[in-house]
């Protein structure tokens, strides 16, 4: 059997087709059963070399990245934005194009323009994945949180009932957990202050909430989110305190629908603010799933795209 | 597309028995002996051999494993796709082990050479061998030969030889399958 996924890129989610998707999971399985033996490498991408591109800060996502680019035997380059040639006004474009005259074969980048990925996939020949361009979309996070739940649920998330919580305005993990949820037959609220949620969001097929218990009732699953006071040029709420006694998960609230569900968070966690230390430490948290299944994830998404003839 | 068939079912379970004696003969109660199908079609042969080894020498206590080798193949970004990988299930491990690697058909040789890449994640055994159905002479690429062998043939490029098996809802059979303007694979 063979499988490729129809796009030379991965830089939103809704270039992504459901089967697509359904060939990144499958890959990841068998990725996850590589981490788990003794020797947790292969030698497939031996002959590639990858270039991080980090313009904005990040633990998670770029270790996550750097491990599968290592696990699969890529070489790997790691340039983050504070200590490079950009902070004396190289643009973007000639400073990608520098690093592809060293014959760079794959670009992960992470900017804090929107967009940025997808200008750079029209002037330059290398595969590019997009791991967070500003406020828009941070397509692996919404795929290795589609594939916890997937395996949470034993093979498929459709019909099933998520909710995300928090800020939803400025997290690129909202937007492409939406589109990635929709698109493999989940129904989707979206929960947080009225300044918190984009005004248009019921256009785009989700329900909108701003009580959380009343979300809690409702869903059969919930993504936290951190308020990004980085991107806040305004007060949005009034208070971190004030926040998270709307929109904090504790454990009370947790107990008050009866019956167990799984918590995601994308991570870095604001204990206290957003979620409270008992929730983020429960069982039935998936905040440590995500990460381990962040690396297979991207394995997977590293291997389909590397993997076509002369790509 | 012609056929012509290698094995019918008896003849097939003859040489089965017969792979399973030599087998006997080589390793004796099988002690620190581990079986090793390879995906994807490996695994009902090894499957087979396994249950039936059971079967004919009972009291011998062997692990089966099934080792996906789609990661360590040569041909990476030399295909139009990717190929999409199948499980590997080894719950042991292999060091020190006596290794048994089977797969259907021998052929270029590449898979085998893949597969003990593979198996190398799991320890280092202390001895591999080579279990075949169908040995496709004269068309190796690699210095691998079967040590134990159901059947050599000879092919020509535009054959395929098609193992199937009654797990898979027909009956078992060997065939060789001829076709026409296309290059053969195995």
């Amino acid at each position: 059997m063979k499988g490729k996924l129809s796009v030379k890129h991965l830089l939103s989610i809704r270039d992504l087709t459901p089967e697509d998707v359904e060939l990144i999971f499958k890959t990841a399985d068998n990725f996850k059963g590589i981490l788990n033996a003794p020797i947790k490498k292969v030698p497939s991408l031996r002959d590639i070399t990858i270039v991080n591109l980090f313009f904005e800060n990040s633990t998670r996502t770029r270790v996550s990245f750097e491990l599968a680019e290592k696990r699969l035997s890529a070489d790997v380059i790691n340039f983050s934005s504070s200590s490079s040639s950009v902070s004396k006004g190289e643009s973007l474009l000639d400073t990608v194009n520098n690093l592809l005259a060293m014959k760079v074969d794959m670009v992960v980048m992470r900017h804090p323009a929107p967009g940025a990925c997808q200008y750079l996939s029209h002037h330059i020949p290398a595969i590019l994945i997009n791991a967070g361009d500003g406020t828009h979309e941070h397509p692996t996070q919404a795929l290795l949180d589609a594939y916890t739940l997937t395996q949470y649920w034993g093979g498929s998330i459709r019909g099933k009932k998520i909710a995300i919580v928090g800020d939803i305005r400025h997290s690129r993990v909202a937007f492409s957990d939406l589109l990635i949820f929709q698109k493999l037959g989940a129904e989707v609220c979206v929960c947080g202050p009225g300044t918190l949620i984009p005004p248009d969001m019921t256009s785009v097929g989700c329900k909108v909430s701003y009580d959380l218990d009343e979300t809690l009732a409702w869903c059969d699953a919930v993504i936290m989110l951190r308020i990004q006071l980085e991107r806040q040029d305004t007060a949005y709420i009034p208070s971190l305190r004030d926040y998270s006694l709307g929109y904090g998960l504790t454990r009370d609230r947790l107990q008050k629908i009866g019956r167990e569900i799984p918590v995601l968070h994308p991570g870095p966690i604001n204990r206290g603010v957003e979620i409270s230390s008992e929730v983020a430490d429960a069982p039935q948290s998936q905040i440590l799933n995500q990460v381990e299944n962040g690396v297979a994830v991207r394995m997977a998404v590293l291997y389909l795209l590397a993997g076509v003839a002369g790509g | 597309m012609e056929n012509r068939e290698l094995f019918d079912e008896e003849k097939l379970h003859l040489t089965l028995s017969r792979l399973c004696a030599q087998l006997s003969e080589t390793y004796g109660d099988f002690e620190n002996t581990v079986l090793l199908g390879l995906q994807p079609r490996g695994v009902r042969f090894a499957k087979r051999i396994h249950s039936l080894l059971l079967h004919m020498y009972p009291g011998i206590e062997i692990p089966y494993g099934e080792l996906d080798v789609t990661f360590f193949r040569d041909d990476f970004r030399r295909k139009e796709s990717p190929l999409v990988a199948n499980q590997t299930n080894i719950q042991f491990l292999l060091e020190k082990k006596r290794v048994i690697l089977i797969d259907d058909v021998l052929y270029t040789g590449r898979t085998i050479r893949s597969a003990m890449d593979a198996m190398l994640s799991f320890g280092r055994p202390s001895n591999v061998k080579l279990l075949v159905l169908v040995d496709r002479n004269r068309k190796r690429e690699l210095p691998v030969q079967a040590d134990f062998c159901g059947l050599t043939v000879d092919t020509l490029d535009n054959e395929k030889v098609l193992v199937e098996w009654a797990e898979q809802g027909g009956k078992d059979s060997v065939r060789i399958q001829i076709r026409e303007n296309k290059k053969a694979e195995s």
